[in-house]
Order: structure tokens, then C-alpha cells, then sequence
């Protein structure tokens, strides 16, 4: 049990996928001027990572490992996300119109969201069973999500200042995600 | 100037992917902790590049339109994991230092994004060399994320000591928050000098999704 809750707050905390493993990055610093947008496109990586590190990991130890084709994760993996998400969107437009208008428009775009790809790839290589990926996928997306958040909230406030010319653009955005690492690095602690 | 020679100096300069066009920033912060793991990691990516833009030029009048993006997704794969069984072969070092990064390479932005925008519309031959342009650019700007962080952060260049004794090492530059720092300073500088990069044009629009790196892209090309 300590394990499983140890397996969540590492993967959301301690190894931040933005902040420490530098997955997701594009969105992180493309998706994050409002608080709105990013939350959704939070949510909407929770939904997508908890439910292909579920497949990805039935996969592995159902096909791949049984028919020694463990080589092909690679391009597996790829192929079942994308087909996934596909699917996720097709279904959420059929019974759920107010979920599908909140996050449909992100859907597509998390195909190529390394962190969705990256996240599979680590379970398998952590060797962990079907909870332990489910629970890790979900860790990571919430720490995706805590993260993107907050450097969309920093955003907002800077909006409107004075920036000096040569830092405006990306160079304030690394910035905040610097001070953001730096703070995050004191979460190394609870391990 | 010979259009494959243009390509090369294209791709190394006036596009360069990791600085001007801002395209695979994960493995550009990632594996930047040292100058060799930099080279190594550009080196993969440079080959899987111009692999990948000869066999998407080759077969661009053969793969449907519907399906280009899942097909280029599998082509690009596949060459991924000869890369990585080849790397974990021949170059175990290395292998290990980059892990989980060698496969991710398949979502890398830079190699979809020049699929899309100019191997899927550009001869075998310059689409390749379009490849060593981009790879060459990519491979030089990790080596020298890598060279700074290294220098600064443990006092090394390629892992020989070249600081003097009484340099302490800050090793918060190997660390996570030194990666997004000495991008920050290296496109600050750029933004201070002028230099037009997309990071001082940055759109909503571009957030991870491949195929809208390769439209921006596109269009940008075509205001120019």
C-alpha cells in the first residue's frame, strides 16, 4: 500500500515530468497563457495517460512479452496512443457532449505529447504490473497538470508588466519554469 | 549556391531547429547534461532524420493522403528502433546515459515537422540533405547546451578537466532548473541581439502537435 501511494507522489512531485524529466515541454510552454486552457488541457492528459498506461501495460505483458516482440515497443506504443485517442474522442462526442466541448479540442494534439509515449516506456522499463502504470500514468499527468497550471497562473500576473525587451517572448517563460524547478527540487526530500 | 548545400546551411543557421524554430525541446533539455551526452543524442536524431526524410521523399507519391501522418508515424519508428538496438549494441555508454530519451525520439517535433513540410514535397536527394542540415543544426546546438551546462556545472569539456583547481563547480547547471537557465540565456542573447527566432514570435497555436509545427512553419515560410 505505502508503495502504491509512494509510486503517485513520486511520479506527481518529486520526478515532475515537466520539471524534472523535461516531457511535455511544447505544450508546457506553448499552452499556458491562461489559467482556463491550460487546466483543460490538464485534464485531458489526466484522462489520456491513466488510460494508455492501462493498454500500453496489458500490451506488454500479454502480447509483446508472451511472442518475445519486446523490441516493437517502440512503434506499438506510438500506434495504440494515437489510435486510442481517436477512439477516446469518437466515444466522448457520442455520450458526453459537455466532457467532449471541455477537452475535445486538446485531444489531438496529446498524440504527440511525449510525455504520453514516455510515460508507457517507463512503466515497462520499471517493470510494473497493470496498477502500479495505472497509478504511475495518473501520478505523472496530475504533476503535468499542477505544473502547467501554476506556470499559467504566474503568466497571467506577468501579463501586464514592463518586461525588459531582450526577455520578452520565451526567455520570461524559461525563466518562470527555472524558479518553478528550483522550488520543485524541494520535493526530492519526501523520498 | 548548389540548392543541397543551401539545405545544409539552412538547417544549421537560418532554421536551426532547436534554437530558431524551437522544435524538440524535450531531448534539447534533457540530455544537454554534458557535451558528450549532447553530441550522442544529436548524432541519433541526425540519422533517424535523414533516413527518415530519403524513405518519406521516396514513397511520397505512393502513401495516401488520409493516412500520411500514421504512415510517416510508423516509417519514423521503425528506423527509431534500428537507432536504439544499434546504440545499445555498439555504444552501451551512451545507451544508458540517454534511456527512455532514445525512443522518444519518434515524437520528436523536428522529425515529423520536416516530414511533413518538406520531405513530402521535395525530391530524395535534397530531402536528405534537408535531413543533414536540420540534423547538423540540432546536433550542434545540443553539444553546446551540453558544453555550457558541463563547463559550468562540473568544470568539465567532454569530460576532460579544463577549469583551474580553485573553480567550485555550480551544480545546479547539470541539475534540472540549469537546463531551462541556459536556454533562457542563449535565446535571450539572441533576442538581444536581434536574431529572429520563433521564440519571439511564439503562437498559441503550436503546443506539441506536429502537424501544426509543420503548418506554422509553413506559413512563416511563405510571408517571407
Amino acid at each position: 500500500m505505502t508503495s502504491l501511494i509512494m509510486i503517485v507522489i513520486s511520479t506527481a512531485l518529486i520526478n515532475n515530468v515537466v520539471l524534472n524529466q523535461f516531457l511535455g515541454i511544447c505544450s508546457f510552454l506553448g499552452v499556458s497563457r491562461q489559467i482556463k486552457t491550460s487546466a483543460s488541457l490538464g485534464g485531458a492528459v489526466i484522462f489520456v495517460i491513466t488510460i494508455s498506461s492501462a493498454v500500453a501495460s496489458l500490451l506488454y505483458d500479454f502480447v509483446l512479452a508472451p511472442l518475445n516482440l519486446t523490441y516493437l515497443k517502440t512503434i506499438v506504443f506510438i500506434l495504440v496512443i494515437a489510435a486510442l485517442v481517436q477512439l477516446v474522442e469518437m466515444f466522448l462526442k457520442k455520450t458526453s457532449r459537455a466532457v467532449y466541448q471541455a477537452l475535445g479540442i486538446y485531444l489531438p494534439l496529446i498524440t504527440t505529447n511525449c510525455a504520453v509515449l514516455g510515460v508507457a516506456l517507463t512503466n515497462v522499463q520499471n517493470g510494473y504490473n497493470l496498477l502500479e502504470s495505472v497509478l504511475a500514468g495518473f501520478g505523472t499527468a496530475v504533476g503535468y497538470t499542477v505544473a502547467i497550471v501554476l506556470l499559467a497562473g504566474i503568466r497571467e500576473r506577468i501579463d501586464e508588466d514592463a518586461i525588459p525587451a531582450p526577455l520578452r517572448g520565451a526567455p520570461i517563460v524559461l525563466l518562470c519554469a527555472v524558479l518553478m524547478a528550483i522550488a520543485f527540487m524541494g520535493f526530492g526530500g519526501l523520498s | 549556391m548548389k540548392p543541397c548545400m543551401e539545405r545544409i546551411y539552412n538547417g544549421i543557421l537560418k532554421e536551426n531547429p532547436a534554437l530558431v524554430l524551437m522544435l524538440g525541446m524535450c531531448p534539447t533539455l534533457a540530455v544537454t547534461t554534458s557535451a558528450v551526452n549532447g553530441f550522442g543524442m544529436g548524432v541519433s536524431t541526425l540519422a533517424v532524420l535523414v533516413v527518415s526524410n530519403l524513405v518519406i521523399s521516396l514513397l511520397r507519391k505512393v502513401i495516401p493522403d488520409e493516412v500520411r501522418l500514421p504512415a510517416y508515424i510508423v516509417i519514423v519508428a521503425s528506423l527509431v528502433t534500428v537507432v536504439e538496438l544499434l546504440t545499445e549494441a555498439y555504444v552501451p555508454a551512451l545507451y544508458s546515459a540517454l534511456g527512455i530519451y532514445i525512443p522518444l525520439i519518434v515524437v520528436n517535433c523536428i522529425i515529423l515537422g520536416r516530414a511533413e513540410a518538406f520531405a513530402s514535397k521535395n525530391p530524395p536527394m535534397l530531402s536528405a540533405m534537408d535531413g543533414v542540415g536540420m540534423g547538423l543544426g540540432f546536433t550542434i546546438a545540443l553539444t553546446v547546451i551540453g558544453l555550457v551546462r558541463e563547463l559550468l556545472g562540473a568544470g568539465t569539456a567532454f569530460g576532460i578537466e579544463v577549469m583551474p583547481e580553485s573553480y567550485a563547480p555550480i551544480a545546479i547547471f547539470i541539475k534540472a532548473p540549469g537546463a531551462f537557465l541556459v536556454l533562457m540565456i542563449i535565446i535571450m542573447i539572441m533576442n538581444a541581439a536581434h536574431i529572429s527566432t520563433r521564440a519571439n514570435k511564439v503562437t498559441e497555436g503550436c503546443d506539441g502537435c506536429c502537424a501544426a509545427c509543420a503548418k506554422s512553419c509553413d506559413t512563416e515560410e511563405g510571408e517571407n
